[in-house]
């Protein structure tokens, strides 16, 4: 069973505020499908104050879902909508001494029942923005749907990494297993192949300077296409795998992948990436394809 | 107010006749069973009488065929690995959608490493389709793990009949059996099982002990390696005193089979008539003319499972909910999930599961104390219309995440 505070477990066997607000003037209408939560929040706000004269809810969902439901009502009566509207799922989880890792949801539910009846009375829609995933780490209860965005929008590789970043894995540890599951997974779906870390890339010319940026010949323009793909090599090569430049016609550039990139799984992600080098130094639109299509191109 | 124990399917009260057998074995007799002298000589003769219950328990053929594990997961695991590593050409595994984890949870791992997993489906009653199970059957498969009888709703699975069926195929067949132990009949020497999974604690023995029964000439790979303990293929220095506890608590359970199926179940179908009569929209689940004599799993609907478990906890009544809002994750049971059971319903499920230490006096007091309860939580439930004593006439619809 749970370890719930005194707060939770009174405000769960006797909780406040419960039943249909008949006098309602803003209801929001929230619940989480993963955990078969839903909570409708009723207010009675004053309209020419603002400030929330009653509030009631209806909860179905576990033993701490009803506890912030009945917190988050005690919470919010007497304020004005604005100030309510600053009180987080921290301030919910908070008024009850705290919740567990597992069920901290609850309290984000509450939050959104909040703005949802809030939306609701000023005539606005409310969209739930939030996404929920597997509870990864409970030590410092982040899910994998934070684990993943942050990843993304940092361009993260490594554990440590998102260790770092969203403090998930940095006390038990015995989630690690499950950290490196999400980043491969995030990882994979992005496309970035790891060889190709942006953090490495030279920074990127100015807008202004490239925009200038004089036509250049044949041969110069080969040259640079050779530089670009010995810089990538030394990554390549340090995951046991290669690239060679066989040949390069009109915005096509064949190349063969060699070692372990053979055949590997993110061997099209690999190209991409590479390709996507090509674009931002070169500044022109080209194409890198496996050499074995310019012998069916023949 | 006495506390009553209703989630015997999660754990049992370990019998005091089985602690009183362990006793002298923790510190008079506290040899290595493996050793020459005399301390060890008697430990070895007691292992060697509890190996002789369990075989008469489960019918096996031999006594060699008893391999003593840490429990049903540990069991579980060992089947379906050693079949994996003794016929390395197969890389199939058929399963069921509604196993233990510790069938399910392996599995999931198996299928990352490259093998193929195919879990079978039930109907909305638990129930396997057997024509399914046959047209999975191929010389791919390394072995097929099911479950004797379901831990969230007692359902039973014609296992003897698929092992037949596997056996004539040449393929393993292993079943969990750690809840039909003691409560469905068993004669291993008459079937065509191979592997079977059996654990002390539910069966009123202790906890820390199970059993991994294995058909003499079925291949097998052993999961450690050390000493000669269970002839290699389990070593590590015995757990002496859970092995003769067990083997009192198998001894018991033979003795009681008659009280498990009768009054036990006589128990059950009154607790859950009971409660169903006094309930509006509850239902039993599983498959009710062929399940355990002592499960009884009923979804409430409208209203969540930890709710009303916390409510019953304050009365001294301890159930287990389908809902896995108790235990950890937040998906609903995923056996009401593999049944098609609403989510609004396989929230609400609750798991009743008897003993034969339940009194007629303990069922009354418990379908005396459910209504309440559901009548509560549905009154601050936004899917109830508590007016109409039925559900909201304008169906809930909240924005979901």
């Amino acid at each position: 069973m749970w370890d719930y505070t005194e707060k939770v477990k009174e405000h769960f066997f006797n909780p406040r505020n419960t039943g249909v607000l008949e006098e309602a003037n803003g209801v929001g209408d929230v619940g989480s499908i993963q955990c078969g939560d839903a909570l409708r929040l009723m207010l009675k706000v004053e309209p020419e104050t603002e400030i929330i004269l009653d509030a009631k809810f209806q909860t179905f969902g576990c033993g701490s879902a009803i506890a912030s439901s009945s917190a988050l009502t005690e919470l919010v009566k007497g304020k004005t909508l604005d100030e309510a509207l600053t009180i987080s799922n921290q301030d919910i989880a908070a008024y009850l001494d705290g919740l567990p890792p597992e069920k901290m949801h609850c309290s984000v539910m509450g939050r959104e029942a909040l703005q949802a009846a809030i939306a609701n009375y000023r005539g606005e829609e409310w969209k739930d923005d939030h996404e929920e995933g597997e509870l990864i780490c409970k030590c410092y209860a982040i899910d994998s749907a934070l684990i993943e965005s942050v990843v993304r929008e940092n361009s993260l590789t490594t554990l440590e990494q998102v260790t770092h970043y969203t403090k998930a894995g940095g006390a038990c540890a015995s989630c690690h297993e499950k950290i490196e599951e999400v980043l491969q997974r995030t990882l994979a779906a992005q496309c970035s192949a790891p060889a190709v870390k942006p953090a490495e890339k030279p920074e990127p010319a100015p807008a202004a300077a490239s925009a200038e940026k004089p036509k250049l010949t044949n041969l110069q323009r080969m040259r640079k296409i050779e530089e670009i793909i010995e810089s990538v090599r030394p990554m390549l090569q340090r995951d046991h795998g290669d690239i060679e430049i066989v040949d390069i016609v009109g915005k096509n550039i064949y190349v063969n992948l060699k070692g372990a990139c053979m055949g590997c799984a993110l061997e099209a992600a690999t190209l991409g990436s590479i390709q996507q080098k090509l674009f931002e130094d070169l500044g022109e639109y080209v194409r890198l394809l496996p050499a074995s299509q310019l012998e069916m191109a023949h | 107010m006495t506390p009553i124990y209703l989630d015997n399917n999660a754990t049992t009260a370990c019998d005091p006749a089985v602690v009183a057998a362990m006793l002298p074995f923790f510190t008079e007799q506290f040899g290595n069973a493996s050793s020459i002298h005399s301390f060890g000589n008697q430990v070895g003769l007691a292992i060697k009488a509890a190996r002789s219950q369990i075989q008469a328990l489960l019918g096996a053929e031999h006594d060699s065929e008893i391999i003593f594990t840490s429990g049903g997961t540990e069991s579980d695991n060992t089947a379906i690995l050693s079949a994996l590593k003794a016929q390395p050409d197969r890389k199939t595994i058929i399963t069921t959608k509604v196993e233990h984890p510790a069938v399910l949870a392996f599995c999931d791992r198996l299928e990352k490493e490259g093998y193929v997993v195919h879990k079978l489906g039930v109907d909305g009653r638990g129930r396997l389709d057997l024509d399914e199970y046959r047209s999975l059957l191929n010389d791919r498969v390394a072995i097929v793990s099911v479950m004797w009888a379901n831990n969230e709703t007692g359902t039973i699975f014609p296992v003897e009949e698929m092992a037949e069926i596997a056996h004539a195929r040449g393929i393993q067949f292993h079943t969990d059996a750690v809840q039909a132990v003691g409560k469905i009949p068993i004669d291993l020497k008459r079937s065509k099982i191979d592997m079977l999974s059996l654990s002390g604690h539910k069966l009123h023995g202790p906890k820390g002990i199970g059993v991994l029964y294995l058909r003499r000439g079925t291949r097998y790979r052993a999961l450690f390696h050390g000493g000669q303990q269970e002839r290699g293929r389990r070593p590590g220095t015995e757990n002496s005193t859970g092995i003769i506890g067990l083997g009192k608590a198998s001894e018991l359970v033979m003795q009681h089979f008659s009280t498990e199926n009768q009054e036990v179940r006589y128990l059950r179908d009154k607790l859950e008539k009971g409660i169903l009569a006094q309930v509006p929209r509850a239902f039993p689940t599983g498959d009710l003319n062929n399940r355990l004599p002592n499960t009884s799993s009923i979804a409430f609907e409208f209203v969540e499972g930890e709710g009303i478990l916390l409510l019953l906890n304050k009365l001294g009544i301890a159930a287990s909910s389908g809902s896995a809002c108790t235990s950890g994750s937040l998906e609903p049971s995923h056996v009401m999930r593999a049944m098609g059971i609403p989510y609004t319903a396989a929230h609400g499920t609750i798991r009743f599961s008897l003993s034969r230490y339940n009194t007629l006096e303990e069922v009354e007091r418990v379908i005396e104390a459910v209504p309440p309860i559901i009548t509560q939580l549905r009154k601050i439930s936004p899917y109830w219309n508590e007016a109409t004593n039925s559900p909201a006439a304008q169906a809930f619809a909240p924005a979901y995440a």
